[in-house]
């Protein structure tokens, strides 16, 4: 009598919801275990860096062959270097992806380009390091200085913006684009006018991404401007800078006697710049995604 | 009487995508002030008709154009700026878009875009087109709310007004009720005969009998080629010129 009702539950609908719901557990539980690494490194850190952390720690220098005193100079060095190689790597970048994504047409030539980015990106830093010395260092005499630091990370990001700008740019639907060119309106101003608008938080937030990136390497800074230890701070491009990468390998590979929780102190500002940087774009991206207009 | 110019002259187009060829010899004139009906089957080439005529087929990539069109006599492919061309031929697709941004600043896109500033003049023009294309009245107390959030029916009408903003002296019309209920297709039918009053109309259309109500000519088009045109009369009657014309608006075909 029941069997022939039509929303009835048989066997089969049974078994096929047990599956549903130990598949769905599984897929959740290896989820969850992604967060462990991140809340054990965060633990690790804060155990051991935590009681060096103070308020003298961020704003004096190394003292006593570093195995004393603060991280000052090292912060203002690496905000130098990611500055300087922001504003350098975001105009180009952002440049030449719309140019690519909206201008240049699909023939050998942009292909060509498309594939040297994408090599580009995945070029690891140490060549860009080695790349670094030898054009702006040396070549481009430009010594070893916070410019030939920033170049050398402009050069490794630069791919990346152009990538992920690209795809920011080509999720505006192209019947946007069409919409404005019947219109008459010439494609700079579909660009300016409704392309740019609505992926502007796409761009910024892969621009961002990489702020975060130019801050933690440390090969590509350590030949071409970073230095181990400096008296002054930095007063121009032209001149070398501390960062707080470099120092951080600096005092946990090359000085003798440094205070275990020097280390993991610096390690936790490293760390937490980078991670406030990174909810900075996810803040601005929810923002901006809260005023999407389609 | 003297027979008024023709405001479109087309004479031996071809059009391709790559190696597909999909307009072949295509020789047809459009009226000044007249409503031409294009009708063919899916594929037939009347979309690719309406790219060739505003240069739209310039942002198509591959797309090849050969033949002469002409533009109150004067050649298409001689304007150096194409949004020259472009400001004068309106058009609607037959998805409707409303781009994202406010129904306001949809219709005064483009007069923007041609460097219209005065806010009062801008107001005013805004509220004709809307008006013209018969949403006014549906959208009057919410023009700073976003066009994309209207329903499919009313973006096919502010696309419309969108069109009309530049005064264009040339509509075309790319299936607009594709997706559009019954009731605003005949309004926008309505609009359209209102409009006639003012611009020359191609109206590319898969219903027939749309062709019917609204054609003053009507031109039948197959895989590429232009079959017949003549008035709609003649279309719809006995006394086609090619037995095909008479298959296809009789629903016979195939
Ligand atoms: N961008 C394009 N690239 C390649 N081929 C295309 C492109 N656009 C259209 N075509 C082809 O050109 C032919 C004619 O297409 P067109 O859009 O002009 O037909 P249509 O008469 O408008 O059809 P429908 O009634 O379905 O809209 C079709 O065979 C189509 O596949
Ligand atoms: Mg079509």
């Amino acid at each position: 009598m029941n069997g022939a009702l039509p929303f009835a539950t048989t066997d089969v609908t049974r078994a096929s919801r047990r599956r549903e719901s130990a598949v769905r557990g599984l897929l959740g539980i290896v989820t969850a275990l992604l967060i462990l690494p991140l809340l054990a490194i965060l633990g690790l850190l804060i155990r051991h860096g935590a009681p060096a952390l103070t308020m003298d720690f961020l704003l004096t220098a190394p003292a006593a062959g570093m195995t004393a005193g603060g991280i000052f100079p090292t912060i203002v060095g690496t905000l130098w270097l990611v500055g300087v190689s922001l504003a350098v790597a975001a105009p180009i970048g952002v440049l030449a992806a719309i140019y690519l994504n909206e201008y240049a047409g699909d023939h050998w030539g942009t292909r060509i380009v498309n594939l040297a980015i994408v090599n580009l990106a995945g070029v690891p830093s140490i060549v860009h390091a080695l790349f670094g010395v030898g054009a702006f260092v040396l070549f481009l005499h430009l010594g070893t200085s916070i410019l030939s630091a920033s170049l050398t990370l402009a050069i490794m990001t630069l791919p990346v913006i152009i990538a992920s700008t690209k795809e920011a740019l080509a999720a505006v639907p192209m019947s946007f684009r069409q919409a404005c060119w019947v219109l008459g309106a010439s494609r700079w101003q579909t660009i300016r006018h409704v392309v740019l608008p609505n992926s502007i938080q796409g761009i910024l937030t892969g621009v961002i991404l990489q702020v975060s990136r130019a801050a933690g390497e440390t090969a590509p800074v350590m030949f071409t401007g970073a230095a181990f230890y400096l008296p002054f701070l930095p007063q121009s491009v032209h001149d070398q800078c501390m960062a707080l990468s470099m120092h951080l390998f600096t005092l946990s590979t090359q000085v003798p006697g440094v205070p275990e929780a020097l280390p993991y102190a610096t390690a936790l500002v490293l760390v937490g710049l980078v991670m406030s940087v990174n909810l900075t774009s996810i803040v601005l991206r929810s923002y901006l995604r809260s005023r999407r207009k389609w | 009487m003297v027979r008024p110019a023709a405001k479109i002259e087309i004479r031996g187009l071809s059009a391709a995508y790559g190696d597909r060829v999909v307009l072949e010899d295509v020789s047809l004139d459009v009226h000044e002030g007249e409503i031409l009906a294009v009708i063919g089957p899916a594929g037939a080439g009347k979309t690719s008709l309406l790219n060739c005529i505003n240069r739209m087929s310039d942002m198509i990539p591959g797309m090849k154009v050969e033949g002469s069109i002409r533009v109150d006599g004067r050649e298409v492919r001689d304007f150096r700026d194409a949004s020259d061309l472009r400001r004068r031929i309106g058009v609607v697709f037959p998805l409707p878009v409303g781009l994202p941004m406010s129904i306001f600043d949809n219709v005064a896109f483009a007069p923007r875009m041609g460097g219209m500033r005065d806010k009062k003049k801008l107001a005013e023009l805004v509220e004709r087109c809307l008006r013209q294309a018969a949403l006014f009245d549906e959208v009057k107390d919410r023009l700073g709310d976003l066009g994309t959030r209207l329903s499919g029916g009313q973006q096919q009408r502010l696309t419309i007004a969108r069109a009309l903003s530049l005064n264009p002296e040339i509509l075309c019309l790319d299936e607009f009720s594709i997706a559009v209920d019954p009731v605003t297709t005949m309004k926008i039918e309505e609009v359209i005969k209102e409009l006639k009053q003012h611009m020359t109309i191609i109206l590319v259309t898969n219903l027939v009998l749309q062709a019917r109500r609204l054609g003053d000519r009507t031109a039948l088009f197959l895989d590429g080629r232009l079959v017949e045109v003549g008035p709609t009369e003649t279309i719809f009657s006995r006394q086609t010129a090619d037995v095909r014309t008479f298959q296809y608006v009789q629903g016979l075909f195939g």
